[in-house]
């Protein structure tokens, strides 16, 4: 169980993920779209989008240091452990602030406004549901790792998540350095490699259409006539469909 | 010097009745589609009047277009590059559904569903956006003809500054009708708002197209376009803006508003363009002198250099010769009568119109006076200043002067023309009050009047060549409407554009014919396949209240 939980699943998870996003890319660009639902109502996402969005860009950076940077590199160039922990746990709690509270204020939006919560799909609530135990095991672990400094009871992921996290990425996946962390963190794992596994499938692509190119673009693009692909290269028929309201009633 | 060509149109506004008949077929051929039930390609907005999206045209609100810097450089009004990048993951600017309005339809089911009973039965209105009752409070044209002015009219954005002097006289004598669609600019802001880059704008006749592969449903462009011509698909999730009919246009016909205008008041042609000049002609300092600095920046294909030039750089010979024929140019360079809407936008749009006469003429009867002659017309236009203050916040950046030369020479071509169908001498001084000849005078009459379907339209097709790519002749036309709910639950039910429904999209895409995919057609979305909500005899036998169904 350990390995297929550990080993097993994440890379399957990965590879799912990579597949996926090529797939959809070379089968679904129309389909590649944030959905947004800005159109019917702003009011909360004015406030409830950002807060979620740039939260998550702090936590992505929070993951990055965490995971990806040894302990022992953190170390050799003499930053103490009292150090790092305060820098983490405090971005770490700033992060799962805004994200939980933006991630509140739109789900809340999503299920309150009547033409959002029409246009959400099955795979939406799927999707969210899992995203939202991501954060709360997130802030779990945030929360945990800030409290268990005070009284003593302290679980350093950095000796255990971590090493495990870059083990998979080197080859050499260790399962037993994350089997003996505490649940939240095996739970905030398991289900974020769960996420990933979906992600393709779901409208969380549109975090790869991040449009860092147009910093650098010309203003006014040209293009020939000439240039179109087939009316279907790379995308299938348009879809999508809304039904009268009188043809659901009953 | 960078010659381009530039597919564009003329619209004359004194032959516009505002029978709405352009916006209606380009629906029908357009956006006749789920999700883009709000979305009007061509509208035609009665003046004074809010205009669609209401008061659209308050960039200090909506930020569309472009401003100059402080160091007379073109940045776009809603921010740099980094600002706009800042916002994306909340669009400050772009408007709501209410500021457009939400779209609905009819329960015409409980008409014939009814069961029998003293009341006739009625069709309550539902948001087509949630499927519930609502109640009606705008539309896409809710003052039209002036409807409900007298209330929202003070709104109208081209009143600020002369609405204290002019609003009675307005209310008693003006009104005249703008039909709108995408102003094909020569410098989109839609397209430089665009993170995606998916906007893009034609080499070969300019027609600005949004590429829905490349499209990511940022919505910048919304608020980009000053013109609010570019709507959001809720449903795709994508921008989705008039085409120009390309498909048309490519093989030689006119756009579907211009072939089914029942005035006759629109011409389509070529214009040849510096492309090299434009950003400067735009970042002009002078609002007032956009207009002009834009006819700057336009060349003259009857110049033998100009076409030996454009012909150099690879613009084929039909397109110089159609070039030349071209209506719209004798309408913006010739006669000097055709002017650009809001040119202080600083896009350079090139879908341009002539102002109305019309009010002048029957103010002027009302009074009692001979509307057609060339004393009293030329003396009316300058007492009824209010239209022309107006018009020129319209079409000049505020500046009367090209308005009321433009309004001098329609006058003065009805007062000359009178003479020619009275068959009596016609006064050449009438003419040359205007800067014209008579010959002019008449060519001019007959381009905007009697002009037949080759004059005014004079597209030269795409070339053969790029045959493959043409839409016409390659298309598949795959859009449609996928089958039902496939998910069942109520939250579920407009099927989205992703992943889940690739199944039955297969099988809507393979089938022969509708009857093969299970679920009901809606009437809205009917393609033609199939019987659209057809009942079975029983289940019309089985409808309470139907005489002779139950009894």
């Amino acid at each position: 169980m350990t390995t297929f939980l550990w080993v097993v699943f994440p890379y399957l998870a990965i590879g799912a993920f990579v597949a996926g996003l090529i797939w959809r890319y070379r089968y679904d660009k129309f389909g590649w779209t944030t959905r947004s639902s800005q159109l019917y109502e702003n009011r909360l996402l004015r406030i409830g989008s950002p807060l979620f969005h740039f939260g998550l860009l702090l936590a992505i950076v929070g993951h990055a240091m965490g995971l990806i940077i040894p302990k022992a590199w953190t170390d050799a160039i003499g930053i103490e452990q009292d150090v790092y922990h305060l820098a983490a746990v405090g971005g770490g709690v700033t992060a799962g602030l805004m994200i939980t509270a933006g991630f509140i204020i739109l789900v809340f939006r999503r299920r309150t406004t009547s033409s959002v919560f029409q246009a959400t799909t099955v795979n939406d609530k799927v999707m969210y549901l899992i995203l939202g135990l991501v954060i709360l095991l997130g802030m779990w672990n945030t929360l945990s790792t800030a409290i268990g400094e005070f009284i003593g009871n302290h679980y350093n992921y950095r000796e255990g998540v971590s090493p495990w996290f870059r083990s998979i990425f080197t080859l050499s996946p260790n399962p037993d350095l994350i089997a003996s962390a505490p649940f939240q963190f095996q739970a905030h794992a398991f289900l974020a490699f769960l996420l990933l596994m979906i992600w393709p499938f779901t409208r969380l692509v549109h975090v790869f259409s991040a449009p860092f190119g147009y910093v650098n673009r010309p203003y006014i693009v040209y293009r020939s006539a000439g240039d179109r692909p087939g009316p279907t290269a790379g995308s299938r028929a348009p879809q999508g469909t809304w039904r009268s309201p009188t043809a659901r009633k009953g | 010097m960078r010659i381009m060509a530039q597919m564009a149109m003329v619209m004359n506004l004194d032959k516009c009745i505002g029978c709405h008949t352009c916006s209606v077929t380009c629906k029908q051929a357009w956006t006749n589609r789920t999700g883009t039930e709000y979305v009007w390609f061509n509208n035609v907005e009665t003046r004074p009047g809010l205009g669609y999206p209401r008061r659209y045209e308050d960039q200090e609100q909506w930020k569309g277009g472009w401003k100059l810097k402080s160091n007379g450089r073109l940045t776009l009004k809603s921010g740099g590059r980094l600002q706009r990048l800042a916002s994306i993951f909340s669009n400050p600017k772009m408007p709501g559904i209410k500021d457009y309005y939400e779209p609905w339809t009819y329960d015409y089911e409980n008409l014939l569903n009814a069961p029998a009973q003293k009341n006739f039965p009625v069709a309550r209105p539902h948001s087509m956006l949630t499927g519930e009752p609502m109640q009606v409070t705008w539309g896409a044209n809710w003052d039209d003809d002036l409807g409900g002015t007298y209330k929202h009219g003070v709104d109208d954005v081209m009143l600020a500054g002369i609405a204290d002097k002019v609003k009675f006289e307005f209310e008693q004598t003006f009104m005249f009708y703008l039909p709108r669609i995408c102003e094909h600019c020569l410098n989109p802001a839609c397209a430089a708002s665009c993170p995606s880059g998916a906007i893009y704008k034609r080499s070969e006749d300019g027609i600005v197209l949004v590429d829905q592969n490349r499209c990511r449903g940022w919505r910048m462009c919304i608020s980009g376009c000053p013109y609010k011509k570019i709507y959001f698909n809720h449903k795709t999730g994508k921008a989705e803006k008039c085409t120009f009919c390309y498909p048309r246009v490519e093989v030689g016909i006119p756009t579907v508003c211009s072939e089914t205008c029942v005035g006759r008041l629109r011409y389509i042609g070529l214009m040849l363009y510096d492309a090299d000049a434009v950003l400067a002609a735009a970042s002009l300092a002078d609002d007032q002198g956009l207009y002009q600095a834009q006819r700057d920046v336009f060349l003259d294909p009857r110049d033998p250099a100009v076409a030996r030039e454009a012909e150099r750089q690879g613009i084929p010979v039909d397109w110089l010769e159609a070039a030349r024929r071209s209506p719209v140019l004798r309408l913006i360079k010739d006669y000097e009568v055709a002017l650009p809407l809001h040119p202080e936008y600083r896009t350079m749009p090139m879908v341009w119109y002539i102002p109305p006469l019309s009010p002048v003429v029957t103010a002027l009867q009302e009074t009692g006076h001979d509307g057609e002659n060339a004393g009293n017309l030329f003396g009316a236009i300058d007492a009824l200043r209010i239209p022309i203050e107006y018009l020129a916040n319209l079409f000049t950046a505020g500046d009367v002067g090209p308005v009321r030369r433009v309004l001098d020479k329609l006058a003065a071509m009805r007062s000359y023309m009178r003479d020619v169908n009275l068959g009596t001498e016609p006064q050449e001084d009438i003419a040359a009050a205007v800067g014209m000849t008579g010959t002019e005078v008449r060519e001019m009459f007959r381009l905007l009047a009697i002009a037949k379907y080759d004059e005014r339209y004079v597209i030269p097709t795409a070339h053969v060549e790029h045959a493959h790519a043409l839409e016409e002749l390659a298309t598949e036309c795959p859009v449609g409407e996928g089958p039902g709910e496939a998910f069942g639950s109520r939250s579920g039910a407009p099927v989205p554009v992703a992943i889940q429904t690739l199944r039955e999209t297969k099988a809507r895409m393979q089938a022969d014919d509708m009857a093969q995919v299970p679920g009901s057609v809606s009437y809205l979305q009917w393609d033609g396949k199939g019987v659209p909500g057809k009942a079975t005899p029983q289940e019309v036998a089985e409808r309470p209240g139907i005489p002779g169904g139950d009894r």
